[in-house]
């Protein structure tokens, strides 16, 4: 099956193996600012940048507070021939409130509301000791692979997406306008981004590595 | 300078490499020390789970389209619109561009998962090892892309809250709505089932026990 090991075992500390190809590597941290990419199938491997955590933590607080306040207020306003009606982001969550659709109103409100507070949540948690010279958070393992895992199910670019549509979709039916969670929610999927072009996974593993702490 | 050809993989290397931190362990090793991932060098049970949530996404797909979307009722009409009479109905209004968005999202992006993760599956057994490079990035596509079919469950969603305008109009969500949004669901399970890492396999992995490992390569 497999050919013979020629990395002995205590040299394993410095390979890195692309997660999506299994191609092998040295690794060696790049200057900040630069980007090490597999040869082979291009993932991003490893993309240390200045200033990387404490960026993280000020973007995940600033999309806490946004989320939650987005909750609040209305986010599209609708009004056709005297009649008037606002929407807030958990009207828009709770619309599928009958029969069997409940079990869609949870999904939604999951996927735009709850995923990515709870993200934003794992991550201060994880972070925050590191950047503050403390040794890693207990469990930070755990937090970091779940935040990990709930990435692809945050959907809050898509949804925004979705609010444009919506918008063209019942213009010829009556007038729309945004509220202000809709600009708080956008400017959310903005940082999420941005937050996301400063995470360097590897450099973040290599900082909670329990046999690394002080 | 390595050359495409000749990085060997873990495996090659008896090794295995967790998926979650990418560090490297002795191919013994079943839990990765660093983030507690379970590691397998080639999830053999892949496969099936990966044709398992497949099935399931194609037959959630089938009354998500013969199913009402949503329906409209105004003063004058009540309509009811499946997702591709709804696009028929945009069109018609003439906003082109919007019913292009949905029908890509909900039509196309969907169909055409369901056949690239079928062809992936099935090229594991038998693919050319000269193909690995397009049929990954058939893969990252469908990973990336996949999510964005959730635009229909959320325009829905948003729709059916905020036209509410007692007589004058107002829009309920249609049994599709959950059939559909299952589907998608079911798609990316199916999707993150696959172990990409099988379409790197080359047939006769011996001859690249010699290769050197090379050093990551950064770019600015």
């Amino acid at each position: 099956m497999t050919g013979p090991a020629a990395v002995p075992v205590e040299d394993l500390e410095t390979l890195i193996a692309c997660p999506q190809c299994d191609a092998l590597y040295h690794a060696h941290a790049p200057a900040k600012g630069e980007t090490a990419k597999c040869l082979r199938c291009h993932t991003v491997l490893i993309s240390p940048k200045n200033r990387a955590g404490m960026t993280i933590i000020m973007l995940s607080i600033a999309i806490m507070v946004l989320i939650l306040g987005a909750l609040w207020f209305p986010f599209l306003q609708i009004s056709q021939s005297g009649f008037r009606n606002s929407a807030s982001l958990v009207d828009a969550a709770l619309a599928f409130s009958d029969g069997p659709l409940v079990v869609l109103s949870i999904t939604v409100l999951a996927l735009i509301v709850l995923i990515p507070l709870l993200r934003v949540m794992l991550l201060l948690y994880v972070l925050w000791p590191v950047v503050f010279d403390r040794p890693p958070a207990d469990h930070a393992r755990a937090a970091f692979r779940w935040s990990e895992t709930l990435r692809p199910w945050s959907m809050a670019e898509i949804f925004a997406l979705g609010c444009a549509v919506s918008l063209v979709k019942v213009a010829n039916l009556a007038r729309i306008d945004f509220g202000p969670a809709f600009w708080m929610f956008a400017s959310v999927v903005v940082i999420i981004v941005i937050q996301d072009r400063f995470m360097c996974r590897w450099s973040v593993w290599n900082s909670i590595d329990p046999r690394h702490s002080r | 300078m390595a050359t495409l050809a000749h990085i060997p993989t873990a495996r090659e290397k008896g090794l295995v490499s967790c998926r979650r931190c990418t560090r490297v362990w002795p191919i013994a090793q079943s839990v990765c020390p660093r983030c507690d991932a379970s590691l397998i060098s080639r999830d053999k049970h892949s496969l099936s789970r990966v044709w398992a949530w497949w099935m399931a996404g194609v037959l959630f797909y089938i009354p998500a389209n013969l199913y009402p979307m949503l329906t409209t009722k105004t003063l004058l009409y009540t309509s009811e619109a499946t997702i591709v009479g709804g696009a028929v109905e945009l069109i018609h209004h003439g906003s082109v561009g919007i019913a292009l968005i949905i029908l890509i999202a909900s039509v196309l992006i969907p169909v055409a998962k369901f056949f690239s993760i079928a062809y992936l599956a099935l090229s594991v057994r038998r693919g050319d090892p000269s193909t690995s490079h397009s049929r990954h990035l058939l893969y990252e596509m469908v990973e990336y892309v996949g999510r964005w079919s959730m635009i229909d469950v959320f325009v829905v969603a948003i729709l059916s809250s905020l036209v509410q305008l007692s007589v004058a109009a107002s829009i309920t969500p249609g049994l599709a709505s959950l059939s559909f949004a299952l589907s998608v669901i079911f798609t990316m399970l199916s999707a993150q089932a696959f172990d990409s890492r099988m379409l790197w396999d080359r047939i006769d992995p011996d001859h690249t026990a010699r290769d050197n490992v090379p050093q990551v390569e950064s770019t600015p």
